[in-house]
């Protein structure tokens, strides 16, 4: 199954929204609690990432009884260097954004370690697609 | 399959089918039903909150009457700590505790001491490290019911400990028997504030058996207590419990008695609920210790108290300042009833309660998620509560489940009849074609 989520920039404090209702959905599929903690811990920096650096994006989720894909595209400013971005603590995120408690520069290298595969396409000026999967069994 | 017990339970009569309950339960476990509300007994988590918010008073919880405390030789209270702020101008423990044993139990021993020793131990598992961080404090029953079934991921960071009122009744029971007291005449009772308190007593999840024989509202002691106290000019001296253990019963006191830095301490189950989300989201991995309790106010603002736990919050205040000042005036009750050998830890590990769950086969529970998403784009997701479900999308799950009909909307079900009225218009309209007659210029026309 697909779904899709819009996610709106620079709202802060209603981030996280889409990863509640991803969390709810793979609940009812009965997938396993260590499975939705890696996606939800996934999906929340990715979202957070998504508010703080590029004015939103969109989310879209495939679920098939072996596994969860996971594809956020945004069309913000892009990641100038990406080997730089994949470092722990590494932010470019602004004051406000810090001020807030964000961009302590986990978000990539926590995706990279709780999810099953990652790939990252970025453009500078362009965007951002970031693909994840999560095995189900 | 073990049947479920719960304390919450609806008094039928009294319930009026309002939509006020299923509004508010944190794990929507309740629906009306033919206007009466019904609770699902695998989704709930005995918080309270319906008790709490029903105008009509249709929610109880089901407790022991203090008369079955006859049904044992040797009567023990265990009261918890919320007690002691109930009654206007007592500050004195003592008095309350005398109160207890002029009511006809034998014995009384105080959850809070158990408590100071619940957090000695607690201490010790955290200095270890080995439960994944934040902490969360296994206190509240409620919550830890709400983790089984919205949070199971963060079932392995709950501290494995039993809860102060399991451990006081063990140690209680040991020591009398060894006073040489049958074991079997012994009944202890735990004066609670709440719900959750009593279907943990009677049905517990972690451990083989609860040494807790029964459990006295607390609310249903204090009118009995309020006579007595009046009574008591010289009170015994039976408090063993400081401040540190007695301040349990209210928000943060478990985080204080232990002295772990850099912890949290939230109360109200939805403020729990938004706080255990960043949890699991993983943004709370650089606190310690999480203290979650279902009522505001912890404790003190448990469904079975009498008080508002505002002012109970003011009268814990002034008990442990009386405390404070009669620290060299009262030698506290020193008895040999604290026992080493006694196992303060969960005897087997807390289950996941997949109770959200659509189909236990995921490529099944997958197409019911698809027709679910597909009924619930009908639905006019105002979330009026009409259908008896708590929300539109908790009646697109009924409605795949097979639990309700799509008609239960009252939206749909207006659509539906006009839709209906349409269509029995439009074939009003279709006249046999022997009879009908269609005028064109003043003149007949046979079709």
């Amino acid at each position: 199954m697909k779904i899709h989520y819009d996610v709106e920039g620079g709202e802060f404090i209603s981030a996280g929204v889409a990863s509640s209702k991803l969390k709810k959905t793979l609940k009812q599929l009965g997938i396993s609690p260590n499975v939705i903690r890696k996606v939800s811990i996934c999906m929340y920096e990715a979202e957070i990432n998504m508010v703080i650096h590029a004015d939103g994006g969109v989310i879209d989720v495939e679920i098939t009884p072996e596994n969860i894909e996971i594809l956020i595209k945004d069309e913000g400013p892009g990641i100038e260097d990406l080997d730089l971005a994949m470092q722990v603590g590494y932010s470019t995120a602004s004051s406000k954004a810090r001020e807030m408690g964000f961009g302590a520069g986990m978000g990539l290298p926590n995706i990279k370690r709780h999810s099953d595969g990652m790939k990252i396409e970025t453009k500078v000026g362009e965007g951002t697609k970031l693909e994840l999967i999560f095995n189900i069994k | 399959m073990e049947e479920i017990f719960h304390s919450v339970r609806l008094d039928i009569d009294k319930c009026i089918g309002c939509t006020d309950c299923i509004k508010r339960c944190p794990t929507e476990a309740i629906r009306v039903r033919n206007g009466k509300a019904h609770i699902m007994d695998e989704r709930c988590i005995d918080c309270g909150m319906c008790i709490r918010i029903c105008r009509n008073h249709a929610k109880k919880a089901v407790t022991e009457p203090l008369d079955s405390i006859n049904d044992y030789k040797f009567k023990v209270a265990i009261p918890a700590p919320t007690l002691y702020t109930q009654f206007r101008n007592v500050v004195d423990p003592n008095i309350i505790l005398t109160a207890l044993k002029r009511l006809g139990f034998d014995e009384v021993f105080e959850v809070a001491r158990a408590a100071e020793i619940i957090t000695e131990e607690s201490k010790k598992i955290l200095a270890k490290g080995k439960i994944p961080k934040p902490v969360i404090s296994s206190a509240c029953p409620a919550i830890v019911k709400l983790i089984q079934i919205r949070f199971p991921s963060l079932i392995p960071n709950i501290l494995p400990i039993i809860s102060p009122k399991e451990a006081m009744a063990r140690y209680a029971k040991k020591y009398l028997v060894r006073k040489g007291i049958k074991k079997e005449d012994i009944g202890v009772f735990f004066i609670s504030p709440c719900a959750a308190k009593v279907t943990n007593s009677k049905q517990p999840q972690v451990i083989d058996e609860s040494y807790v024989d029964g459990v006295i509202s607390l609310k249903e002691i204090y009118l009995k207590l309020v006579p007595v106290i009046k009574t008591i000019k010289e009170p015994e001296i039976l408090q063993m419990s400081s401040n540190t253990g007695i301040g349990w019963a209210h928000t943060g006191g478990e985080g204080y008695a232990s002295g772990i830095e850099n912890h949290i301490a939230v109360d109200g189950i939805e403020n729990v609920i938004k706080i255990l989300e960043k949890v699991e989201n993983g943004k709370l991995d650089d606190v310690n210790f999480i203290e979650c309790l279902a009522c505001v106010g912890g404790c003190l603002g448990g469904p079975l108290t009498v008080e508002n736990c505002f002012v109970s919050s003011n009268r814990m205040d002034r008990i442990k300042k009386f405390n404070e000042n009669n620290k060299d005036n009262y030698i506290k009750r020193n008895i040999p009833l604290f026992d080493e050998k006694i196992d303060l830890y969960w005897s087997k590990p807390l289950q996941t309660k997949q109770v959200m769950k659509l189909d236990d086969d995921v490529e099944k529970a997958i197409e019911k998620l698809e027709q679910l998403e597909e009924i619930y784009d009908m639905l006019p997701k105002i979330d009026c509560g009409s259908c008896g479900a708590p929300t539109c999308r908790a009646l697109a799950e009924d409605i795949v489940c097979g639990k309700a009909h799509i008609e239960d909307c009252v939206f749909m079900l207006r659509q539906k009849v006009r839709d209906m009225a349409e269509q029995m218009v439009t074939l009003a309209q279709k006249m046999p074609p022997s009879i009908s007659k269609e005028n064109t210029n003043g003149g007949t026309k046979i079709i």
